[in-house]
């Protein structure tokens, strides 16, 4: 347990030092601000104890004093008080921006990093741990900083008092070796005791969280089947849980506080004591005694400002720890120098000996995957759920890359290709549609400049565009987020569109029409079919993920994917006469549609 | 909207605080007794000034000169009163920290069950996570603040007043030079208030910027990546987070002034008590250790204020937070259990197979907006198959709403029940007797994150896993339960998502199933589902439908063409009625669908002959 906690405590100061190494120019404005501060408030204690014995006592005790005095006395609290609130201002204001410039840089840091590792990354993080990371994880990690600064003049404007006691009188020296002690063994036990508790109620938010969630995605169901009761015991269970854990945070912080606050206070009644004896000797007047008792109250709250760093260090640990994988993941996806051919028709494509696993998977998703596109032509990919045909996709327009083997695009590696190249000539229309918050005509350029006529042109060719006409704003109408205001079909084809704009040289549709209707799709596919005729360029080369007979029936060849392999090729016809397995799924899923 | 969530923005914090008392009783008990705690714990504040005072005057400028002895008394007596002072305070802040986390967890959970009983949550789909919230971050948000702020504000407060009284005692003279210092500051705070309100408004507005930018470049990675954008996202990214931090700085900015006004005021306080004290001692008013006292009480003053410019920002979002939480606990549902609202009135559903009626139903989602339906009139027999079609947003799911009362309509009504046991308005159901005779089956059969098992006890537990694998096999599942890892017992994943889309319909299935509803209403998937799926599920739903009502809004025309009869939905009305057979003969819009569809299933070009 010791060796844990001193563990924590070096490890703290290490995250400390971190800071301070990051921002050392903001770190050092904000300490001298803050020493400027911590020397006025000993100063301003002393400027008291002059004040009682040069003009105070004086007047109350023999009634005599003088304008001059006065006017002393008050431009002397003034002056101090002054000094005082600039060192407040430079602290508070420097340590502010050396917090948020550590935040904001490292939510660049976390944020690039999210751009630049490989998709194969973010499969195995899910959404809600990535958002955190970048957001409330990195605000726990530098939350400590904003009372940094005042802690180490706190510990500065310590020195000075004890400095400052030892020279008044060592006796009232010895209260303060005394005290001060006493509140960082304080701070060290709440650290300690606090910590377990937090993380624990941090899980249990967690998990109340969760069950939230879940349980709201899952109105429907609830709601029909009249399960409220249920999911409310459910809810209530694990909210009082947490309601326990928070009480036992707040029982250590409720004792925490009031100790913190009476040290001080029994430092100043152990100065007056022993300060009272020491006048008494005619050792220490009675100036100095004030001065002393004040200073000591004046400390209180520099003193917590200690603790608020040590009681925070653990969160921000906490926090750090989970960031820092983040910035530490490598796997960056290398690209080469090759450019792709500058043709203007279909890409040829090629897949050799491909094999591919997701990281814990007992068996591969792919395995020697090998197959031809010719440029110009259409394959679909054809196969039962969990076949590898989203893998395979993915693999096509290198959003992952293969374990081992090769994908070519006209004969060149992907990997080989310089940054950029691949999407260049190659678009994919994936599963799952996403739509960013920004304009329909945002989403379909995606900051590309490309004139409104194309724009049209790809909304048409997506069987769209009256839907896009029909919109307050046409092109311009913002979609919400994530295109909340759209259906499903619609975001698709808009999806559809954005690819379709940049007249790829390779399409990769991976079930993009799974949410459209039948008889729009069929549309859809006419006009893919015939687009690239309209501007008289020899066709894109497309590779299509269908289900549907009509999709599967404009293919050039049929590429039937079983268990991660490829088990036939041929055309549509071909593959039905000779592969059963191809045959039962085309015709079970036309038996569902057609009933016939 | 008939949905929206009331909203008080105009509200002011008191005006929230009394709103948020009535809802939550658990806070109001034992509150009284906290209270008491509170003054005895600001005793311990001025317990030193009075000891300073009493050292100097009497102590130590004693009459018989220096009286030690007295100088202990006084030392210990207040020392005493210091500890006791922690105790005291320790006791209140665990009561203040176990009735306000009580009453935080009770406000959580009858948020969590209203929520549940709002239609927004199923009507809004993208609301969800903002609901989500309500339960938790805006009630953490409160929890957060009442452990720190709102200890800090009980004691501040009463800081205030004892040191007032105190320095009364001692001089009214110099209490009055002390409060008319720190009257212009009270009067500033207001401003200071409202000033640090917008800038850290502006602060959580650019959060929310960032969080979206953050979660674009997340949700959309592979978007990202497939098209090459990432210096666009980052810039984006950039540009949000540097406007968030230049917010900051810029709230930082206010709060540090108002945190130095307070200190500023002390100091000019102090030069007053020192000034005219002085004056006051020449005449023999006032006693040197009452003046030094004077001066450690004007310390009382500051932290309070101080104080305030720190937790302000925290008391704003927790007071918003507190808002938006109200908001939602007294927004009405527009459904309500008539066993709850009314029970005098409530009914069950007869004990016989049940038939629909509709009696000129229409239904807008908001008033003065394009019906959905208009003026339905029809009656479903009982135990018939229907299949509801039409294209997207003709009123095929409004239809289905209304059925299994999810909403109501606005006007005309809807009845259960057939001509011998009598029809009962669906509104006067009891929702016991509702939900356990009308089930349906949505699109997405959400899963929970438990076992096949647990998911298809939902529909009826206290089965045992024996039950569910029958079910299953009842179904024609058998052999496709028996085939995952650990059978029924196999865990789904969140969202059920080890589970293929179709495999999870598959579960939905045997839940409604195991549920033995009298009236089925299904909403078709639309989602892509393999062929050999598709299969099993088509055969484990014409189980599931056998002898049962059943109303299925059908995606696909093969529905159709298997149901006993048809109801095509254009525009809110049903416009066509019959059974498969005879509406492709018909002219109307069935024959228009059918052939277009035939035609992209078939994949020939032309249309079909």
């Amino acid at each position: 347990m010791p060796r844990r906690r001193d563990a924590v405590v070096r490890r703290g100061m290490r995250h400390v030092g971190r800071a301070i190494v990051e921002q050392p120019g903001m770190f050092t404005l904000a300490f001298l601000a803050s020493s400027l501060y911590g020397g006025m408030t000993v100063a301003s204690a002393y400027v008291l104890g002059e004040v009682t014995d040069r003009v105070v006592l004086p007047a109350l005790d023999d009634g005599v004093t003088s304008a001059g005095a006065l006017t002393l006395a008050a431009s002397a609290i003034l002056g101090v008080a002054v000094l005082k609130i600039l060192g407040i201002l430079g602290r508070r204001l420097f340590a502010g921006v050396m917090g948020y410039r550590l935040q904001a840089e490292y939510r660049r840091r976390v944020t690039g990093q999210y751009l630049r590792l490989p998709l194969s990354w973010h499969q195995r993080h899910p959404t809600g741990q990535l958002l955190s990371n970048a957001n409330s994880d990195v605000e726990a990690s530098w939350f400590f900083v904003a009372p940094l600064p005042f802690a180490c003049g706190a510990v500065v404007m310590i020195g000075i008092t004890v400095a400052a006691l030892v020279a008044t009188d060592p006796w009232l020296a010895l209260v303060g070796l005394v005290v001060f002690p006493l509140v960082f063994v304080v701070n060290a036990v709440y650290s300690q005791e606090m910590s377990p508790r937090m993380r624990r109620a941090q899980q249990l938010r967690a998990e109340v969280s969760e069950i939230a969630h879940e349980s709201f995605d899952a109105a429907l169901v609830v709601k029909t089947l009249g399960r409220e009761d249920v999911e409310t015991r459910r809810f209530t269970e694990r909210a009082e849980e947490l309601r326990d854990g928070l009480v036992a945070v707040g029982r250590v912080r409720g004792l925490f506080d009031p100790l913190m606050e009476a040290l001080p206070n029994l430092g100043t009644l152990a100065v007056l004591l022993i300060g009272a004896g020491r006048v008494a000797d005619g050792v220490t007047d009675p100036g100095a005694l004030v001065s002393i008792a004040y200073l000591f109250t004046l400390l209180a709250l520099p003193i917590r400002a200690i603790g608020w760093v040590l009681a925070d260090l653990p969160r921000a640990l906490a926090g750090f720890d989970r960031v820092t994988p983040v910035l530490d993941a490598t796997g960056e996806t290398p690209h080469g120098t090759e450019v792709a051919v500058a043709g203007t028709g279909g890409a040829g494509l090629g897949v050799r000996g491909v094999d591919y696993g997701f990281e814990g998977a007992t068996r591969p998703t792919l395995s020697g995957v090998t197959f031809d596109v010719a440029p110009g032509s259409t394959v679909a990919v054809v196969g039962p759920t969990g076949s590898g045909k989203s893998t395979l996709a993915g693999l096509l327009v290198r959003l992952v890359d293969p374990g081992t083997g090769e994908v070519l695009l006209d004969g060149v590696d992907l990997r080989a290709l310089r940054e950029g190249e691949v999407s260049a000539q190659a678009a994919v229309v994936p599963q799952g549609t996403f739509l960013f918050d920004d304009t329909v005509r945002g989403n379909v350029t995606l900051g590309a400049d490309v004139p409104d006529d194309e724009v049209w042109a790809a909304l048409r060719v997506a069987a769209v565009d009256d839907v896009v006409r029909r919109l307050p704003e046409g092109l311009d109408t913002r979609v919400g987020e994530r295109g909340a205001t759209l259906s499903g079909g619609q975001r698709q084809r808009i999806a559809l569109a954005r690819a379709v704009v940049r007249r790829p040289r390779l399409l990769v549709l991976d079930d993009a029409t799974s949410a459209v209707d039948p008889a729009v799709e069929a549309r859809i596919l006419d006009a893919l079919r015939g687009h690239p005729a309209d501007r008289a360029e020899r066709p894109s080369t497309v590779v299509v993920v269908a289900y549907r007979q009509a999709t599967i029936a404009l293919a050039d060849e049929v590429v039937w994917l079983e268990g991660g392999r490829v088990l036939a090729r041929g055309s549509h016809e071909q593959l039905l006469a000779e592969v059963p397995g191809y045959a039962a799924l085309v015709r079970a899923y036309a038996q569902t549609e057609v009933a016939a | 909207m008939t949905t929206a969530v009331a909203e008080h923005r105009e509200e002011g914090a008191l005006a929230t605080l009394r709103r948020g008392l009535r809802m939550m009783p658990e806070f109001r008990r034992g509150l009284p007794a906290t209270f008491a705690l509170a003054l005895v714990a600001t005793a311990g504040r001025v317990v030193v000034p009075i000891a300073v005072q009493q050292v100097i005057d009497r102590g130590l400028a004693g009459p018989g000169g220096p009286d030690l002895d007295l100088v202990r008394n006084v030392v210990l007596l207040c020392a005493a009163v210091v500890v006791l002072t922690v105790v005291a305070v320790y006791r209140m802040n665990v009561r203040l920290f176990r009735t306000t986390e009580t009453a935080l967890a009770g406000l959580r959970v009858r948020a969590f069950r209203h929520v549940h009983d709002l239609s927004v949550l199923h009507q809004q789909t993208q609301r969800r996570g903002s609901l989500v919230s309500r339960v938790t971050s805006d009630v953490d948000q409160l929890s957060t603040f009442m452990q720190w702020g709102g200890v800090l504000g009980v004691v501040s407060l009463g800081q205030l007043i004892v040191a007032t009284v105190v320095m009364a005692v001692y001089s009214w003279q110099l209490t009055l030079v002390v409060l008319l210092c720190f009257v212009p500051l009270a009067i500033a705070v207001r401003f200071f208030a409202a000033r640090l309100a917008v800038v850290h408004g502006v602060v959580r507005e650019r959060v929310g910027d960032v969080l979206a930018a953050v979660s674009e470049s997340v949700v959309g990675a592979s978007t990202v990546r497939a098209y090459g954008i990432r210096e666009r996202t980052a810039a984006r990214l950039d540009r949000a987070i540097d406007r968030h931090y230049r917010a900051q700085v810029r709230a930082q900015r206010v709060t540090a002034s108002v945190f130095v006004s307070g200190e500023f005021v002390a100091a000019v306080a102090n030069v007053a008590v020192v000034v005219v004290g002085v004056l006051l001692g020449l005449d023999g008013d006032i006693t040197p250790g009452t003046l030094v006292a004077f001066l450690f009480l004007v310390t009382l003053f500051v932290s309070p204020v101080q104080t305030a410019s720190e937790v302000l920002n925290e008391a704003q979002n927790a007071v918003a937070g507190f808002r938006r939480v109200l908001d939602v606990l007294e927004t009405e549902p527009d459904v309500r259990d008539p066993a709850v609202a009314d029970p005098a009135t409530a009914r069950q559903l007869p004990h016989t197979p049940l038939g629909v009626r509709f009696e000129h139903v229409t239904f807008r989602y908001a008033p003065g907006a394009r019906p959905a339906l208009l003026d339905v009139d029809l009656e479903i027999a009982p135990r018939r198959r229907v299949a509801i079609v039409g294209e997207t947003g003709s009123g095929k799911t409004t239809f289905a709403k209304l059925v299994t009362r999810l909403m109501d309509p606005s006007c005309g009504r809807v009845l259960l029940g057939d001509d011998d046991a009598g029809w009962v308005p669906l509104d006067r159901v009891a929702f016991a007797s509702l939900r356990r005779r009308v089930v349906m089956v949505p699109q997405d059969g959400f899963l929970f994150d438990a076992t096949v098992a647990d998911n298809v006890r939902y529909g009826r537990p206290g089965l045992s896993d024996d039950d569910v694998r029958a079910a299953f096999e009842e179904l024609g599942l058998g052999d496709w339960v028996a085939g995952l890892v650990d059978g029924v017992a196999t865990r789904v994943g969140q969202r059920g998502e080890s589970l293929s889309a179709g495999e999870r319909q598959l579960v939905a299935v045997a839940r409604a199933y195991v549920a033995d509803p009298d009236l089925l209403v299904l909403d078709e998937a639309t989602s892509a589902v393999d062929p050999a799926t598709e299969r099993r599920l088509t055969h484990a739903l014409d189980r599931l439908t056998d002898g049962r009502t059943t109303l299925t809004i059908a995606h696909r025309l093969s529905t159709a063409e298997r149901a006993d009869e048809v109801l095509v939905v254009d525009a809110g009305r049903v416009v066509q009625r019959g059974s498969h057979a005879e509406l492709v003969d018909a002219e109307g819009p069935y024959a228009r669908l059918h052939a277009s569809w035939r035609r992209s299933s078939a994949g020939e070009p032309q249309p079909a002959g």
